[in-house]
């Protein structure tokens, strides 16, 4: 898949709290089509490398671009990189999918609403469409029939297809999920894992931090291991999983398999 | 209970306190919004301003407010007129010398209901919207707003009520409302019970009237909170 189309495309990513280096230049490519699911114990600087990729994390040095289109950034007070032109922030950020440990759904609004609020307000789509779009989205993750209702009468596993949903509802070119399943109880990670299985074998390109091991090798085209801020290993997961390279891997892999 | 001809003049009266709580309501939630969004800014002037703002505003009794607003407006004007070359004399119109202080007076008040509310919201709501796309302005209006609302009703009810009943200060000023009306009976008739008595209950029918709407606001805001996990 060398020669697909490279989808995003990060390069000596540096981020800091303080005095605490927590990202030590991260470079990663990722083509179209390719489902990478990054992987290391708590504190490898994983969920704050994604959170940096739409800049919901202020990096400290280093380029992101999303299909060749680079963040234009700009030095802020505090010392990091601040977005330098907040349209062109917004307008990446609507084709980049991003999907939280926590949901995030809106608990004002029905799951609909929910799911054509972007659609609507960001793309401009006229209500009749977004809400056609969202339906079937709602068909997808198989929670047609909780349209109406609203975030808090659904569990876990629910909010978290929806959240998926709105994220698809924009139709975005990358998915970034951040630990999707670590907030479930044990019995709701599957039905989400499933949706997400489904997006992979349609083709997305997808990165994801999660701790579902069997998940990653099962559905990823590659592995990353990050290790105090470090990518300490790389590769197709079958090489990872049964012959990495570096011994922290190896022995994380050990106690988390 | 005889009126003696006067009930007209309590009617216009309570409509003219309607009217000035009504528009102090509305200015006094914009002051609110922009207090706790200044108190909670990044920025270190616009927590200063806001600070400020709460401070001497809580800090001052209201009448004093009305009274400084009514008659330090009206100088203040005319000295920005005379640069003008304006020299007539000018003041603000008791109805809007009395919309200012009380709205200045609960936006100051409001401001920390807000800001309580706010700090309530957690951050994910937010993210959620910005990484979909949405402008901060989006993010504030559409998702931030309708669950400090929420949040914030009951406070900012409690104080429309004490609002509706402040309005009573303006009648020092010589804006014709309920209160002033009432003393304008008395000194006519000389009986002094009966239209205190009328004032009170109009201001009590006012009160529970408000607060059955608020009731309803509430429920309306409540929804999808019903057994609500978190």
């Amino acid at each position: 898949m060398t020669d697909a189309t490279v989808a995003l495309e990060i390069s000596d990513l540096h981020k800091s709290y303080g005095s605490l280096e927590v990202l030590k230049g991260i470079s990663l490519t990722a083509h179209e089509g390719d489902v990478i699911s990054i992987l290391g114990s708590s504190g490898s600087g994983k969920s704050t490398f994604l959170r940096c990729l739409n800049l919901l994390e202020a990096p400290s040095s280093g380029q992101i671009s999303f299909a060749g289109e680079a963040f234009k950034l700009k030095p802020s007070k505090e010392g990091n990189l601040e977005s330098a032109d907040q349209k062109q922030l917004e307008r990446m950020r609507a084709s980049i999918g991003f999907v939280f440990q926590n949901f995030n759904l809106w608990p004002h609004m029905t799951v609909i609403e929910n799911i054509m609020e972007a659609p609507v307000h960001v793309l401009k789509q006229d209500k009749a469409t977004a809400r056609e779009k969202a339906e079937s989205y709602l068909r997808k993750v198989g929670l047609f029939d909780k349209k109406d209702s609203y975030p808090n009468q659904l569990s876990g596993g629910q909010q978290q297809r929806i959240a998926i949903a709105r994220t698809l509802a924009m139709e975005p070119r990358v998915l970034l999920f951040d630990e999707p399943t670590s907030a479930l109880d044990p019995e709701l990670v599957n039905e989400v894992l499933n949706v997400m299985r489904d997006l992979a074998a349609e083709g997305r390109t997808m990165l994801i931090v999660t701790h579902e091991m069997r998940f990653a090798r099962e559905v990823s085209s590659q592995i990353v291991f990050l290790h105090q801020g470090q990518i300490e290993e790389i590769g197709e997961p079958e090489k990872v999983f049964t012959n990495p390279d570096s011994d922290r891997c190896r022995a994380f892999l050990s106690t988390h398999f | 209970m005889d009126l003696q001809g006067f009930g007209h003049l309590l009617i216009s009266g309570a409509w003219i306190t309607i009217q000035l709580a009504v528009c102090s309501l509305f200015v006094g939630l914009l002051f609110g919004i922009i207090g706790a969004s200044a108190k909670l800014s990044s920025s270190k002037t616009a927590n200063l301003l806001g600070n400020s703002y709460t401070l001497f505003v809580r800090g001052m009794p209201e009448l004093l407010l009305v009274l400084t607003i009514y008659f330090g407006s009206s100088a203040v004007l005319m000295a920005i007129a005379s640069l003008f070359g304006y020299d007539e004399y000018i003041e603000l119109s008791p109805f809007v010398a009395g919309v200012t202080a009380l709205s200045i007076a609960f936006g100051a008040y409001a401001t920390e209901v807000f800001r309580s509310a706010m700090q309530e919201i957690p951050k994910g709501q937010r993210e959620a919207a910005v990484a979909l796309g949405m402008s901060r302005f989006q993010t504030f209006r559409r998702i931030t707003l309708p669950q400090v609302w929420r949040l914030a009703l009951p406070g900012l009810g409690n104080l429309f009520l004490v609002l509706l009943k402040d309005t009573a200060l303006v009648s020092v000023i010589g804006l014709n409302e309920l209160m002033r009306q009432a003393s304008v009976a008395v000194g006519n008739t000389k009986e002094p019970f009966t239209f205190y008595f009328a004032a009170a209950m109009v201001y009590l029918l006012m009160t529970s009237i408000s607060m059955a709407g608020l009731h309803l606001l509430e429920r309306k805001a409540n929804q999808g909170y019903q057994g609500a996990r978190s």
